[in-house]
């Protein structure tokens, strides 16, 4: 690894339908709330990186230059990195090594987005070539469900365990974001409510799905030194990763999901990490849907493969089980997505620093933070521990 | 606050494009003119990939070998969408699905048709995953995707 | 050759609706009524037009609404000669950044009510500076264009 780098303060926006608010200023209500969260100013800041969704989600391209005094920028460099779903955590990287290469002290990340203002599946399918797959997109529904369906065939699940497994999933997730102030859906659902909701590609129905959610969130990272100086409890980074695989679907297998596997044992490569399960005490990973959700269980070693299911029936993941997998209340309850991947991020850190409130799983140390963008094409992974 | 705060204003934004298919998509196209489907052959890993790419994305060399494969392949997975979203191309229900034609490497992505698709019940006793499917051709050829115009269960 | 060099057109169209926020929102019902306010910093006392919710450079909030004169200056300006799809003047036209007397900074829109078929003639009237005057659209929307243009004075 390169320097040690910490995080030392985040910052969310109350998530859901902000029209109170333009899209500058949800932007800044997160910045605002970080900058005091770390206690610096404006001043400490060495540089600025942005993400956000493809400019079609909110008609206004460039984001990083429509947020620029948003994102306190002004008279600083700036990076945009945008990954569609994963771009939280590719600019959780981006910061990451903007630190660690010495070149900056300490760098504001911000991700953010506005869906109540586009047609985000409209939008969304601008990511589809125009030649060949763009005709049949049927939005990000269309490829989790495909990829879902195929895993389960491949692993020989029955559809009734598969369901099941899923409600549990869901109802988890809802039951945690009621312990956390900043989800956007905050209620309760029954396992027999999830599983006769409104269908939307079969046999993913719509307690099975995230909403379209407006938020932002901001992380500040700092070098080791600053962040001795300044910080009480730094959250380290200890390990990251990320893949891409390729853009037509149809290539890669992914009941398997090479991207995500590889990100995360990259990650725990560099965290020393060999029995996940274990070793992690939270995880945070990107779950906009129930089914899709153990795919990545499996891919991440919480499991073996095919087994997620039996596992999920268990507790395994639920906040009193073995690895609380989202006790946020995840990406399931709460979907700005160019923020997405850097929320996980932040409840990871709020979870090693012991400031999650309400949600805090007790004597957390090592979390791991996630999240995957494209056309199940690429995937992130960080991990943040209490310890240098 | 009161509602008049939350003003929200209407718009849209329209943006043209003009985009190059390039020689090998060119090929293609003209190769469903004449209702076949043509794949490339990576000269190193010996890959089909359907559609052909101008490189093999794994070794990244240039792929120059044409070849014929099957209309007829396996349904390795299938979504059945009712959801309507701005400019969709396709009416709803449609049945989107990864096809793998026989003598191809990689599934690609096309549309499962000429069933019933009103009923969810009878689509799933037809439609499943391995199942076989045979390419229907669209009378008249436009030089695009839906040349083909759907993929059909084969009894 | 040519049959390798095919294009397909393929046109994106995507509906919006943007929240403006309480600050813009105010901004706007002010053109409705045939004024131009905007906000103030109370730390660095800047006054911006169009107006903000914060300071840009303080990063406060700005709470304090000033009204301020219809006239102001050119800072600069350009003749449009050029089409491009969904522009929403027909061209020629004059885009032009203005700074409205009593404000901290300019702002784009249109210079109308000239003669545009001869540029010598524009270019004695629009010099840098020139003063100019808003001119307003019969019917308002409560947007930018509740300004039809700014016109030269003398």
């Amino acid at each position: 690894m390169a320097k040690a780098v910490a995080i030392i303060g985040t910052g969310q926006t109350k998530h859901g339908r902000r029209s109170d608010l333009c899209y500058p200023d949800l932007v800044r209500e997160a910045v605002m709330i970080a900058l005091e969260d770390a206690g610096i100013t404006l001043k400490d800041i060495d540089g600025v990186v942005l993400g956000t969704m493809p400019s079609m989600m909110e008609g206004v391209s460039s984001t990083h230059f429509y947020f620029a005094e948003a994102m306190g920028s002004f008279g600083k460099p700036v990076m945009k990195v945008e990954t569609c779903g994963s771009t939280g955590q590719s600019i959780g990287h981006c910061g990451f090594y903007w630190v660690a290469s010495g070149m900056a002290d300490i760098v504001l990340v911000v991700g953010s987005e506005k869906m109540s203002e586009g047609d985000g599946q409209a939008a969304m399918t601008t990511v589809f070539d125009p030649f060949f797959q763009r005709t049949f997109s049927a939005g990000a529904p269309g490829v989790f469900t495909m990829q879902s369906m195929e895993w389960m065939y491949r692993f020989k699940i029955p559809e009734e365990k598969g369901r099941e497994a899923a409600a549990q999933i869901s109802v988890s997730n809802h039951d945690n974001a009621m312990d956390n102030p900043y989800a956007h859906i905050r209620m309760r659902v029954t396992m027999d409510e999830v599983k006769k909701a409104r269908i939307i590609t079969y046999p993913v129905r719509l307690l099975d799905v995230c909403p379209a959610s407006d938020g932002a969130c901001a992380v500040i990272f700092a070098s080791q030194e600053k962040a001795k100086k300044i910080c009480k409890k730094p959250a380290w980074i200890k390990g990251l990763g990320f893949r891409g695989e390729e853009f037509f679907y149809g290539e890669s297998d992914k009941s398997i999901w090479m991207s995500a596997t590889e990100a995360a044992k990259e990650a725990y490569k560099q965290a020393g990490i060999r029995n996940p399960l274990k070793e992690l005490d939270v995880a945070e990973i990107y779950n906009p849907f129930t089914y899709q959700e153990m795919v990545f269980y499996e891919c991440f070693g919480f499991c073996p493969r095919g087994e997620a299911p039996n596992y999920v029936l268990k507790g395994t993941f639920t906040k009193g089980g073995e690895l609380p997998c989202c006790p946020s209340g995840g990406t399931l309850c709460t979907n700005p997505i160019g923020a997405t991947g850097l929320i996980r991020l932040a409840e990871a850190v709020l979870q090693v620093t012991d400031k999650a409130a309400e949600r805090q799983v007790h004597g957390a140390k090592l979390a791991l933070s996630h999240a995957m963008g494209g056309i199940d094409q690429f995937n992130a992974v960080t991990i943040v521990g209490s310890k240098l | 606050m009161s509602k008049e705060e939350y003003r929200i204003v209407k718009g849209q934004v329209m943006v043209p494009y003009e985009l190059a298919l390039g020689r090998t998509w060119s090929t293609f196209y003209d190769y469903l003119k004449e209702e076949k489907i043509m794949g490339k052959k990576c000269g190193k890993c010996s890959r089909v990939l359907v559609p052909p790419r101008s490189f093999c994305p794994r070794c990244f060399e240039d792929m120059e070998e044409w070849v014929e494969v099957s209309q007829e392949g396996v349904v390795e997975t299938w979504v059945y969408v009712n959801m309507p979203f701005f400019g969709q191309e396709l009416k709803i229900p449609f049945i989107s699905a990864q096809i793998r034609l026989d003598g191809s490497d990689t599934g690609f992505t096309h549309q499962v048709a000429g069933i019933d698709l009103s009923d969810f019940d009878k689509v799933r006793e037809t439609v499943k995953l391995g199942g076989r499917v045979k390419a229907v051709w669209s009378k008249e050829k436009k030089g695009n995707i839906l040349d083909i115009a759907y993929f059909e269960p084969v009894k | 050759m040519a049959k390798e060099y095919r294009t397909i057109r393929n046109d994106v169209a995507l509906p919006y609706k943007w929240a403006l926020g309480k600050t813009w929102a105010r901004f706007f019902d002010g053109l409705k009524e045939e004024k131009i306010r905007g906000t103030k910093c109370a730390q660095c006392g800047k006054i911006f037009v169009p107006a903000r919710a914060f300071c840009p450079e303080c990063f406060m909030d700005m709470t304090e609404w000033v009204e301020v004169g219809q006239e102001g200056k050119i800072i600069t300006w350009t003749l449009v000669n050029t089409k491009y799809y969904g522009q929403v003047k027909e061209p020629p036209y004059i885009a032009a950044t203005i700074q409205l007397a009593g404000t901290d900074c300019g702002f784009h829109h249109f210079i109308g009510g000239i003669e545009l078929s001869d540029i010598k003639k524009v270019r004695q009237a629009l010099k840098a500076g020139a003063k100019v005057k808003a001119v307003w659209r019969s019917e308002k929307k409560a947007d930018i264009d509740d300004i039809e243009y700014f016109a030269p004075i003398k």
